[in-house]
């Protein structure tokens, strides 16, 4: 029994309380409105110096940082003034994380793998922002970043052999698929847990400092996930040290099922959770390539001259599902995605691009045909090396390994017991060659 | 206060012949204790409106409302600490976490708080709680979609935790969860949400409504915390087990003609010693399976209980068949899963003398 059993007792002329549980704007089969989003000019908002006090910028973090305009051209202080060259390598990889997410995703489907999740309409979050980065600067992404991989020239064939979990997967078929990891490309090893990489981000960029080094580092989060401790962690331990990390927050508006309300959206943004920190805090068009970068090449500036850390919001929003076991007809209108004010962030820069003349739709088509071509001549490549459920590629002995740097006894035998199982199962069949499924 | 509340006594369910499956088990125990009582809330990241990852709160929030069913932050820390305070007011909160590998950052709250109120407090708070959770693999979901962390919570004093086996169980073992007036941990089995996986993963699953612990009673009914279920009576050696495994032992006793004594635990703590110790001292061999890892695993707690209790009636040591002690790997699922090889060697090996 609750402690009231009756909550207006006579006499009590105190209001009844009521409880608030947030709601968002559509539903299925509802139409949709995104009056409330306030869209402000594309170059109306002050770049301020990189060293600026938190406090002095704080309007920033309600505002929201656009450089691309209704016509196409670029606009205002942010504009980072890229080459032509450079703004099509940018439209480059956001065409090929688009056109690998199709493939992928049609994968799954096609019972090639277990698990599939698409970044479509978020490309420039991952692409656009990670190029401001310097290739070396350490990154610890959440499960949508692919983009990052992609635009620090990772190997796409890597990529499927991970997602099939085939014999060619460098993480041994261990991990989920898109669950990725390389050293090599300063690219964190994907948790699948949300939100643990902020603090670690934060504690790479204490290494870094501690050491003297130039390097610095940069964690992607969903605002959905930023409701975890660790962001809260991640944003204390940053501030307290001066840290030199960006913490980047992909507000795409829906986590699975729940719209970012759940994450305290209707009452601030995201950005603003910076100012009580004494974090710098940026809002961003994140469907604005050109934005994305500025706002990431300004908190790089500003951590690799050690005048602290940034959280970045990217205003954005999650076109396809949550992933391949998700169905978003469920729980939200299937036409928010077209009714989204902030337009598509390939199609923004392609007509950037082409409205400074140094594009066209030509191009674009054959650059588009040109990245589905590659990705499916990979994706045959990758398929050599076998898909998930045909065949166990990874010897059974592997699945011990690297739980310790060294086998310990019990590890031993229990793999002793994995290959005898094996041999019961499968008497004639080496693990690699198709037997089990 | 909520301390002294009262305990239900069982009221026998009407057989219907109604066959449905764990998911629609779980959403109807839910369902009936929302409409029993007014203090019950059912919380969680996407069981609101969406009815849950899994489905097993679908179509509670339009029938009862958004205060008593409603989606949460991605939170688990939150989630269980929020609980913590309502369960102070005198509600009955059930906060789901959607995949057991994700309860980790609620720990804190459910160990050092929920679990410790009533003796910190002398009784003055109670956390009258239940955590629900799907736990277990078999599903290809990685290592953090996979795991079993039952043990971990056995371990600490002032948790109940319970592991349904079938939908009749699945419904009468969660109500008496809620009405429980300690913090209970509800592992759901999401292997056999839809039908029970016997560990032969090559052939296909048979649905629920084709066993017949799926038929359930409409409405109200309980099965006591603490109580095994007598799976099968057999006299070759006992089998304790619980979740999944119960239909994986189940199947491989079956395929072998083994005549075991089968055991479903359902209740890990509080544990039911009595038909442990009746079973072993009739078979005087003992085969633990579960799908956790080995070290720490609950199995160490049986075959240590076992050991102590009914030694004098062991004929062959007792055996543990378990998940690897390595994180669940994607790829090489079924070379972890504890399946009938496994099962198989361990039977043959307590049998042998």
């Amino acid at each position: 029994m609750a402690d009231q059993a009756d909550p207006n007792p006579p006499g009590d002329n105190r209001p009844a309380l009521a409880l608030h549980v947030p709601e968002p704007r559509s539903r299925p089969g509802d139409p949709v409105n995104f009056a409330d989003v306030e869209v402000s000019q594309a170059g109306a908002q002050p770049r301020p110096d990189e060293g600026c006090a938190p406090g002095d910028m704080k309007d920033l973090a309600y505002d929201l940082v656009r450089v691309l305009g209704d016509d196409d051209k670029a606009h205002g202080p942010w504009d980072p003034k890229l080459d032509p060259d450079t703004l099509r390598t940018m439209l480059g990889h956001m065409a090929m994380v688009r056109a690998f997410d199709e493939r992928m995703f049609r994968g799954q489907r096609q019972g090639k793998t277990s698990f599939y999740m698409k970044c479509t309409g978020e490309e420039a979050t991952s692409v656009a922002s990670s190029m401001a980065l310097a290739s070396d600067d350490m990154v610890f992404p959440s499960y949508r970043q692919q983009g990052i991989l992609i635009a620090r020239g990772y190997p796409l064939i890597e990529m499927i052999n991970q997602i099939y979990s085939n014999k060619g997967d460098k993480l041994k078929g261990r991990q989920l698929p898109i669950m990725y990891s390389s050293r090599e490309h300063s690219f964190f090893s994907i948790s699948g847990n949300l939100a643990t990489q902020t603090p670690q981000a934060v504690g790479w960029a204490m290494a870094s400092a501690i050491k003297g080094d130039s390097r610095i580092a940069a964690t992607w989060v969903g605002e959905g996930s930023t409701a975890e401790g660790d962001f809260h962690s991640a944003c204390t331990f940053a501030t307290v040290y001066n840290a030199p990390v960006i913490l980047n927050v992909i507000n795409n508006q829906w986590a699975i099922s729940s719209f970012s309300g759940f994450a305290g959206s209707e009452r601030t943004t995201f950005a603003a959770r910076a100012l009580g920190y004494g974090l710098a805090g940026l809002r961003v068009d994140g469907n604005d390539a050109l934005a994305c970068y500025a706002a990431q090449q300004w908190a790089a500036n500003r951590a690799r001259a050690n005048q602290g850390p940034t959280l970045i919001e990217y205003f954005t929003y999650r076109a396809e599902g949550h992933s391949t076991s998700d169905d978003p007809s469920g729980y939200r209108s299937a036409q928010e995605r077209e009714e989204w004010p902030l337009g598509d962030p390939v199609m923004r820069l392609k007509n950037h691009l082409i409205a400074i003349g140094e594009w066209d739709e030509d191009r674009q088509a054959a650059m588009d045909k040109a990245c589905a071509e590659e990705v499916r001549a990979t994706t045959k490549e990758a398929e050599k090396n076998g898909i998930l459920g045909h065949g166990l590629h990874h010897p059974f002995h592997t699945m011990f390994e690297d739980v310790f740097e060294e086998l310990p006894w019990h590890l031993k035998e229990q793999a002793a017991q994995a290959t005898k199982e094996r041999k019961i199962k499968w008497p004639d069949q080496h693990p690699m060659d198709g037997a089990g499924k | 206060m909520s301390a002294d509340v009262k305990t239900t006594t069982e009221e026998t369910p009407a057989v219907t012949g109604r066959r449905i499956n764990m998911i629609e088990a779980i959403n109807e125990a839910l369902d009936v204790m929302l409409a029993r009582d007014p203090d019950v809330v059912v919380m969680g990241e996407d069981v609101g409106y969406f009815g849950g990852v899994f489905r097993c709160t679908a179509g509670l929030q339009e029938k009862h409302g958004k205060t008593r069913v409603f989606d949460t932050p991605i939170n688990e820390c939150g989630i269980i600490g929020v609980a913590v305070g309502m369960g102070a007011y005198g509600l009955r909160p059930v906060p789901e976490i959607q995949f057991a590998d994700y309860i980790y950052p609620g720990l804190d709250q459910l160990i050092s708080e929920a679990a410790r109120l009533r003796y910190r407090s002398a009784t003055e708070f109670i956390a009258p709680m239940t955590v629900r959770s799907p736990f277990g693999g078999g599903i290809f979901g990685g290592q953090t979609h996979s795991q079993s962390p039952e043990a971990m919570f056995t371990h600490v004093s002032g948790l109940k935790t319970v592991i349904p086996a079938t939908p009749y169980d699945a419904k009468g073992l969660l109500i008496s969860c809620i009405e429980d007036n300690d913090p209970t941990i509800f592992f759901e089995p999401k292997r056999i949400y839809n039908g029970p996986f016997t560990g032969f993963y090559d052939k296909p699953v048979e649905p629920w409504k084709k066993h017949p612990d799926s038929e359930v009673p409409e409405g109200y009914y309980k099965i006591p915390l603490g109580k095994a279920r007598h799976v099968q009576s057999g006299e070759a050696l006992t089998v304790l087990t619980y979740g999944t495994m119960v239909h994986v032992a189940e199947a491989v006793c079956r395929e072998k003609g083994i005549d075991a004594d089968i055991l479903d635990l359902r209740t890990l703590v509080p544990l039911d010693i009595e038909a442990i110790e009746a079973s072993v001292e009739k078979t005087g061999r003992c085969l633990i399976v579960h799908e956790a890892t080995r070290t720490s695993g609950f199995g160490a707690e049986l075959s240590a209980l076992v050991t102590e209790r009914c030694f004098y009636h062991l004929e062959a040591p007792v055996e543990r068949v378990t998940g690897f002690d390595t994180p669940y790997p994607h790829s090489l699922e079924w070379a972890y899963f504890p399946g009938p090889v496994r099962i198989g060697e361990a039977i043959d090996k307590i049998l042998k003398d």
